[in-house]
């Protein structure tokens, strides 16, 4: 289990100083589901750092954070996913070994595959987590991603952090 | 500080109208972001989905953050057993 007392004393300061609570959602927003999970169509959001081949990789220089994304299709090998997230507070070896850890894109597909889940969205999306200065991503990146995925009619989006 | 970005970006989607849910591996930051729908995992940093090639267990995983989409008593943040 991950608790901020496992972490090295630099992370672990730094995650009991930093003001998590400045962005506390508010207004919370609330869409709940209306179709049954079997006609939903899904989209995979992570901030695992994961990019393809030939696109670029997330900017580790940026002091507060690269809120940038990359556009990940459906089709690919889940395995020639590249992870290059810059945080040194987790383990790397788990994503590497396994992409599905983070964006388990084959499983969603066989979930596809027996009918538990409508269909899958012709692109996912993948953010670099680490952002100490979350404005742009607020203001700019996320709602862009919101925009791409709703003019995609996608129902679901499951996202998952490293 | 992923945990954190998750629930941001969960926020930015929700509010277009497509239902979230999110895994988070750090539940004192979650508990302050407050996403719509989010299931803690008792893994390590990094291993949201519990273990490399385990298509099973990861699978578990899904399912259950899924039964959240339904749910419209929002906030919540549920706990995922591993049994």
């Amino acid at each position: 289990m991950a608790t901020f007392d496992e972490m090295i004393l630099t992370h672990r300061l730094f995650m009991r100083g930093f003001p998590f609570s400045r962005y506390k959602i508010d207004p919370l927003p609330s869409s709940p589901l209306t179709k049954p999970l079997s006609q939903a169509k899904v989209a995979l959001i992570t901030t695992a750092g994961l990019y393809l081949e030939g696109q670029p990789k997330f900017d580790s220089s940026i002091k507060l954070g690269d809120s940038s994304f990359r556009e990940i299709p459906r089709d690919i090998l889940t395995q020639n996913l590249k992870e290059g997230h810059r945080s040194s507070a987790f383990d790397h070896r788990g994503v590497r070994d396994d992409k599905n850890l983070v964006l388990p894109l084959d499983r969603f597909r066989e979930m596809v595959e027996n009918g538990e889940i409508g269909s899958l969205n012709h692109r996912h999306f993948s953010f670099m987590g680490a952002i100490i200065a979350p404005g742009d991503l607020i203001n700019k990146t996320a709602p862009q991603v919101a925009d791409l995925l709703k003019s995609d009619n996608v129902d679901v989006a499951f996202l998952t952090p490293v | 500080m992923c945990n954190q970005i998750v629930g941001l970006i969960q926020a930015a989607i929700e509010r277009v109208g497509i239902t979230t849910v999110s895994i988070t591996l750090l539940k004192e930051v979650t508990e302050k972001i407050a996403p719509p729908r989010a299931m803690f995992v008792p893994y390590k940093l990094g291993y949201p989905l519990g273990k490399p090639n385990d298509p099973e267990l990861q699978k578990r995983i899904i399912k259950e953050a899924l039964s959240l989409l339904h749910r419209n008593d929002l906030p919540i943040m549920t706990e995922f057993k591993d049994v």
